[in-house]
C-alpha cells in the first residue's frame, strides 16, 4: 500500500521559500497597532528578602500605561513543581529575577520608568555550587518547598534544597563492587551554558475589552504555554489564545513559558493594547534560562573480562533557582544513568539542587550530554586502565537486544544497535589498537543514547483536509524551529497517500485555538509521534475516498489504492483524479455523494510504565531509545594548549532516514553545538555578586564558521522502529551528546592528560600539560612524549 | 531630533524623517517594513542585520539610519525579484542550509558581498566571509556548499554571456550585487 520515492530522498524544506525570501515572519517580525514595551524591574541580588516594592513614581511617568509587581498575580506555576510566580514575592532568588514590569509607549519611556521603581531589599546568604547546597544546615533557596503543589513523579524534598531525587537500584551493587577485579572512581563536572538561540525570547501579548488573552510568541510548546498561562492566572483555558509564528531556535530554552507571564500581566492592566516583551541579548544570557550545571561521582568496578559489574553514578544538579524543566531532567538523567551500557548491579542517584544561579531548563539532550561527558570518560580511563583497548571495552559493554538497561528494560531487537554505531566511527576516523601514533594528535571515541523525557501521556494530533484542487492540508501544532517537522509531515503525508509533496500545505504555525493539541516540541519526539498522526489521518483519508470512489465507479471499495493522486481499480483500469472526489463526488444525472474529505487523528505512545518509586525499576519506562557514536581526531599545539578537531565522524541508529539533508543539517548542526559546549562555552557566575560575567555574545564565544571541523563525516544504520511511522525515530538532540566527552577522551590519546571539567579550553589544556611536565621532571623522566603515546 | 534621509533600498527611493540615533535596521523593519534583516544582538556581533551598503556588507544595527542618506541598500528582500531567486537563495534551498533560518537573510547577504568580490572563493574565504554570521542551527557545513554551489552557478552564468538565461538569477536587485 505504501509508495515509495519520498522517503529517504531530499526533498528541499517546505518552508525554505519562505526563509530565503526574508518572507518568513517571526514573533519580531509582527505589526501590532499602537504597540507598548516593556521594561523589567530585575533583582540586583542572587538571594535577598523583598521587603517592599514601590511603584507609584513609575505609574506616574508619562507614556506609561501599566506596572506591575509581585504583589499583583501572587499565584504558582511550574510546569512539574509549581515553585514560581510571575514576580518575585517574598524573596528573590537570583541576579535578574523580575520584580515588576512596566509597559509603556516607547522602549525608552519603559525604562526610564522601570528604574523609577524603587524595591527595598534584605540581603540573604546565596549558594552557587551544589555542594554548598545539599550540605546540612545551608541557606534554603525555598523555604516552602514543601507546600509546593507537585506532579507526583516529581520528589522534592521538603526543609532542604533538593527539587528532585531519583534513585536506581539494580541487582546488589555493593556485592559486585566488593566481588571487583578493580574499582574506578572519578568526578566530573559541566558548567552552566546558555542556548544562545538566534532569535531572543519575545512574547506579545493583549487582553481584549471582554477578557480574552492572545499571546504571540516565540516558543517550543503552544499547547503548554496556554495550559500554564492559564493556571498561572487562575483563567479557562478557552479564553486563551496562543499563536506561535516562526521560531528563530530555541533549543530547549523556549520550552514551557517564559516571557509570556510578564506580558500578560502588563496587558491586564492595560486592556485592549498590545504589549511586546523582547529581552535583549545580554538578559537572554542569565534572565531567560541555561543549561544546568552538574557534579558527577562515577563508581566502576570490572571483572577480569573487562566486563562492569558494578556501576555508582551520583548526579548532583546545579538547577539554579527554579525547578521548571529541570526536575525532569534529573529524573531522567536518573534513568538513562547508565547510558549506552549494560550495567547488571547499579546505584544511581540523580539529585536536584536549587542554588542561587540563572534558572536551569531544559537544553538539547535533556541532561544527556552533560552525563555522557562524565560516564563516556569513565568508560576510556577504565578501558586504559585495565589495558583493553576503548573501543573493544564499549563493544563488551553495550546495550543491546536481550540486554538490559538501569531500569531493568530488557531491550528487543527492534531497539537500535550502539554496536554498529561505534564500529562505524571507529573505522571511519581510524581507531584500531594497533594504529601508529603522533605526538600531539589522538582520537577519541564516546557513544550516545536518549529516550523522549515526557509524561507518558504526551500526545500529538494532526488535522488533514482538502483544498478544492486537493491540495492536501496538514494542520499541526509541533514546532518546526529548524528541525524540518513541516517537510518530513509532507514527506509522510504524500507517501502515504501517492500524491506530490507539492500538493502538501503544512500548516506548521499554530493557534491554540485552531489547531489540534499537541504536548510540546521536546524530546526528539515530533518526527515520532506527529509523523504517527500523519500516518493514521492518511489512512482515514485513503478509506473515505476509496468509500466514495467505489461507489462512484460502482466496485467494491476493497479493491481500490490510491496511485499517483487518482484512486485506481487495477483490475478494470478506471480511476478518479483525487479533484473529484475531495469535495463529494457528482455523478452524471447531478446527484452528489461523499462531502469535504478531512480526518482528526493523534498519537501517544503505548503501554508506558511508571518507575517503582523505591528502585526505578519498570520494563517500559520510555517510548524508545535512539543510539549512537562519535569519533574524533584532534591535534594539539603544545605551545598555546590549542586543540584543534580535524575530523569527526558521527552514526545514529535513526530507524529510518526519512530526509538526508535534513538529518545531516541535524547531525552537522549537533555536532558544532556540541562542539561549542565541549570547547568553548560557559556561562560565568561572580560567586560574589551572583552576577552574570560573560552575559553578551562578545564575551561568551559561539562556534562561528571559523569554528568548524575540516571534515564532519556522517553515517546512519536504519534498525526500524517499532512504532515508529515508517521506522524513524527520533533524532535531534543525540547529536550533540558524546561530542564533548569524545575530544576529551581524544585529548589524552594524543598527550595523556585529562580534563574533567567541561569546557576544554586552550588555558586549561596549557596548565595541565605543564602540570604533566612538572611531575615528570620531578619524577625524573623526560617529559617531552607522554607515555600514552608511546605505549 | 528628526532629520529627513532620501536614500535608495532595493531599487526603490524613498524619503522619511527619522530620529537622528534611529539604526538603520530599525528604520529598515520599523520605518519600511522590510523585516527579513533580524535583531539578533544589537550590538554587531552576530550578523542577522547584514544588508549591503553600496554593495559593501554591513551590521544594520551598528549604522545609523541618518548615515545611509544618499547611498544604495540592499537587503534579502531586494535580491530576488518576483519569482526569480538569487543563486544563493537558490542553493541554500537545494543544500538543506536553512534550519530555524533566522541567521539565513544575513548569511545570503554576507555570501553575495563575497561572490560579488571573489567569484571563485577558496573554502577559506568563504569561512572568513561568513565568520561574523552567527548560525546556531546548522553547524555550517551545508552554508559553506552552498555558497560553493552558488558561485559555480554564477560563473557558469557569466560565461555564457548573460544572455537572459533566468537560471542565472539575474533579478534586477542582483545587479547591485553583481555591478
Ligand atoms: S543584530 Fe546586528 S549584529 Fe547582531
Ligand atoms: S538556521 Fe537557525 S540560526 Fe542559522
Amino acid at each position: 500500500m505504501i509508495a515509495s520515492g519520498r522517503i529517504g530522498t531530499d526533498v528541499p524544506r517546505v518552508d525554505g521559500l519562505e526563509k530565503v525570501t526574508g518572507a518568513a515572519q517571526y514573533t519580531a517580525d509582527l505589526k501590532f497597532p499602537r504597540l507598548l514595551h516593556v521594561a523589567v524591574v530585575r533583582s540586583p541580588h542572587p538571594h535577598a528578602r523583598v521587603l517592599d516594592v514601590r511603584t507609584e513614581k513609575a505609574l506616574r511617568m508619562p507614556g506609561v500605561r501599566a506596572v506591575v509587581s509581585g504583589r499583583d498575580f501572587p499565584l504558582h506555576t511550574g510546569i512539574y513543581l509549581k515553585d514560581q510566580t510571575v514576580f518575585a514575592t517574598d524573596r528573590v532568588r537570583f541576579v535578574g529575577d523580575p520584580v515588576a514590569a512596566v509597559a509603556a509607549e516607547t522602549p525608552e519611556a519603559a525604562l526610564e520608568a522601570a528604574a523609577l521603581v524603587a524595591v527595598d531589599y534584605e540581603p540573604l546568604p546565596p549558594i552557587f555550587d551544589v555542594e554548598e547546597g545539599i550540605a546540612d544546615g545551608a541557606p534554603l533557596v525555598h523555604p516552602d518547598l514543601g507546600s509546593y503543589e507537585v506532579v507526583p513523579w516529581i520528589r522534592p524534598k521538603s526543609g532542604t534544597n533538593v527539587c528532585n531525587h531519583l534513585k536506581i537500584r539494580k541487582g546488589d551493587y555493593a556485592s559486585a563492587l566488593a566481588g571487583s577485579w578493580r574499582v574506578f572512581e572519578n568526578v566530573f563536572r559541566v558548567p552552566q551554558v546558555q542556548h544562545v538561540p538566534m532569535e531572543p525570547h519575545v512574547s506579545v501579548a493583549r487582553v481584549d475589552l471582554a477578557g480574552k488573552v492572545e499571546v504571540h510568541t516565540s516558543a517550543q510548546s503552544p499547547f503548554t504555554v496556554r495550559h500554564l498561562l492559564a493556571a498561572c492566572f487562575g483563567l479557562s483555558h478557552g479564553d486563551v489564545r496562543v499563536h506561535v509564528p516562526y521560531v528563530g531556535g530555541g533549543f530547549g530554552g523556549k520550552a514551557g513559558i517564559n516571557l509570556e507571564p510578564i506580558a500578560v500581566a502588563l496587558a491586564m492592566r492595560c486592556r485592549g493594547r498590545w504589549v511586546r516583551f523582547m529581552v535583549d541579548r545580554h538578559e537572554e544570557f542569565y534572565a531567560t534560562v541555561v543549561r544546568q550545571g552538574l557534579t558527577a561521582t562515577l563508581v566502576t568496578g570490572v571483572d577480569r573480562s573487562g566486563k562492569v559489574q558494578a556501576q555508582k553514578m551520583h548526579y548532583l544538579w546545579n538547577c539554579g533557582a527554579y525547578g521548571g524543566y529541570g526536575v525532569n531532567i534529573v529524573r531522567s538523567a536518573g534513568y538513562t544513568c547508565g547510558g549506552a551500557y549494560e550495567f547488571p548491579n547499579v546505584e544511581g542517584d540523580s539529585i536536584g539542587v536549587y542554588t542561587n544561579r540563572p534558572v536551569g531548563s531544559a537544553y538539547r539532550g535533556f541532561g544527556m550530554q552533560e552525563i555522557h561527558w562524565a560516564l563516556e570518560q569513565q568508560m576510556d580511563k577504565v578501558a586504559l586502565e585495565i589495558g583493553m583497548d576503548p573501543v573493544e571495552f564499549r563493544l563488551l559493554n553495550a546495550l543491546g537486544a536481550g540486554k538490559a538497561t538501569v531500569t531493568g528494560q530488557v531491550l528487543d531487537e527492534h531497539a537500535g544497535r550502539v554496536d554498529l554505531c561505534i564500529r562505524s566511527v571507529a573505522d571511519e576516523i581510524g581507531m584500531d589498537p594497533g594504529r601508529q601514533k603522533t605526538p600531539y594528535r589522538g582520537k577519541g571515541i564516546a557513544c550516545a543514547v536518549k529516550a523522549p523525557a515526557m509524561p507518558n501521556d504526551a500526545a500529538s494530533s494532526v488535522v488533514m483536509k482538502f483544498a478544492e484542487d486537493a491540495t492536501l492540508e496538514i494542520l499541526i501544532a509541533g514546532i518546526d524551529y529548524g528541525q524540518g517537522l513541516m517537510t518530513v509531515v509532507a514527506q509522510f503525508a504524500a507517501e502515504a497517500l501517492d500524491i506530490p509533496v507539492e500538493m502538501v500545505r503544512v500548516r506548521g504555525c499554530p493557534d491554540t485555538d485552531l489547531s489540534p493539541y499537541d504536548w510540546q516540541t521536546v524530546a526528539s519526539r515530533q518526527t515520532w509521534a506527529t509523523g504517527n498522526a500523519v500516518l493514521r489521518g492518511a489512512e482515514e483519508i485513503r478509506r473515505k475516498l476509496c468509500d466514495t470512489a467505489g461507489e462512484a465507479l460502482g466496485v467494491p471499495a476493497s479493491e481500490l489504492i490510491l496511485r499517483g493522486g487518482a484512486v485506481v481499480h487495477e483490475a478494470t483500469g478506471r480511476s478518479l483524479p483525487l479533484a473529484r472526489l475531495v469535495m463529494g463526488y457528482q455523478f452524471p444525472d447531478g446527484h452528489a455523494i461523499g462531502g469535504p474529505v478531512a480526518s482528526a487523528t493523534s498519537y501517544l505512545p503505548e503501554g508506558l510504565l511508571f518507575l517503582d518509586p523505591e528502585t526505578s525499576q519498570s520494563a517500559k519506562p520510555v517510548a524508545k531509545w535512539t543510539f549512537g557514536a562519535q569519533a574524533v581526531e584532534i591535534s594539539v599545539d603544545p605551545e598555546t594548549g590549542q586543540v584543534t578537531v580535524e575530523r569527526i565522524a558521527a552514526c545514529y541508529d535513526v530507524g529510518r532516514v526519512v530526509n538526508p539533508g535534513l538529518i545531516r543539517g541535524q547531525t552537522y548542526g549537533g555536532i558544532v553545538q556540541g562542539l561549542g559546549t565541549g570547547m568553548m562555552e560557559e556561562l560565568l557566575v561572580d560567586t560574589k555578586t551572583g552576577r552574570a560575567m560573560n552575559a553578551s555574545l562578545m564575551d561568551y564565544k559561539i562556534p562561528s564558521t571559523e569554528d568548524v571541523p575540516a571534515e564532519m563525516v556522517v553515517d546512519f544504520v536504519e534498525t526500524p522502529q517499532k512504532d515508529g511511522p515508517m521506522g524513524a525515530r527520533g533524532i535531534g538532540e543525540h547529536t550533540m551528546i558524546p561530542t564533548p566527552a569524545a575530544i576529551a577522551n581524544a585529548l589524552y590519546d594524543a598527550c595523556g592528560i585529562r580534563i574533567s571539567e567541561m569546557p576544554i579550553t586552550a588555558e586549561k589544556v596549557w596548565r595541565a600539560l605543564k602540570e604533566k611536565e612538572r611531575a615528570a621532571s620531578e619524577a625524573g623522566v623526560a617529559p617531552a612524549v607522554p607515555a600514552s603515546v608511546t605505549a | 531630533m528628526k532629520k529627513t534621509i532620501t536614500l535608495e533600498v532595493n531599487g526603490v527611493p524613498e524619503t522619511a524623517e527619522v530620529e537622528v540615533g534611529t539604526t538603520l535596521l530599525r528604520f529598515l523593519r520599523d520605518g519600511l517594513d522590510l523585516t527579513g534583516a533580524k535583531e539578533g544582538c544589537n550590538e554587531g556581533e552576530c550578523g542577522s542585520c547584514m544588508v549591503l551598503l553600496d554593495g559593501r556588507p554591513v551590521n544594520s544595527c551598528l549604522v545609523l539610519a541618518v548615515e545611509a542618506s544618499g547611498r544604495r541598500v540592499t537587503t534579502i528582500e531586494g535580491l530576488s525579484k518576483d519569482d526569480v531567486l538569487h543563486p544563493l537563495q537558490k542553493a541554500f534551498l537545494s543544500h538543506a542550509a536553512i534550519q530555524c533560518g533566522f541567521c539565513t537573510p544575513g548569511m545570503i547577504v554576507s555570501a553575495a558581498a563575497l561572490l560579488r568580490e571573489k567569484p571563485e572563493p577558496s573554502e577559506d574565504d568563504v569561512r572568513k566571509a561568513l565568520a561574523g554570521n552567527l548560525c546556531r542551527c546548522t553547524g555550517y557545513r551545508q552554508i559553506v556548499d552552498a555558497v560553493h554551489s552558488a558561485a559555480a552557478e554564477m560563473r557558469a552564468a557569466a560565461s555564457v554571456g548573460g544572455n537572459g538565461n533566468a537560471d542565472a538569477g539575474k533579478p534586477a536587485a542582483c545587479e547591485e550585487v553583481t555591478a
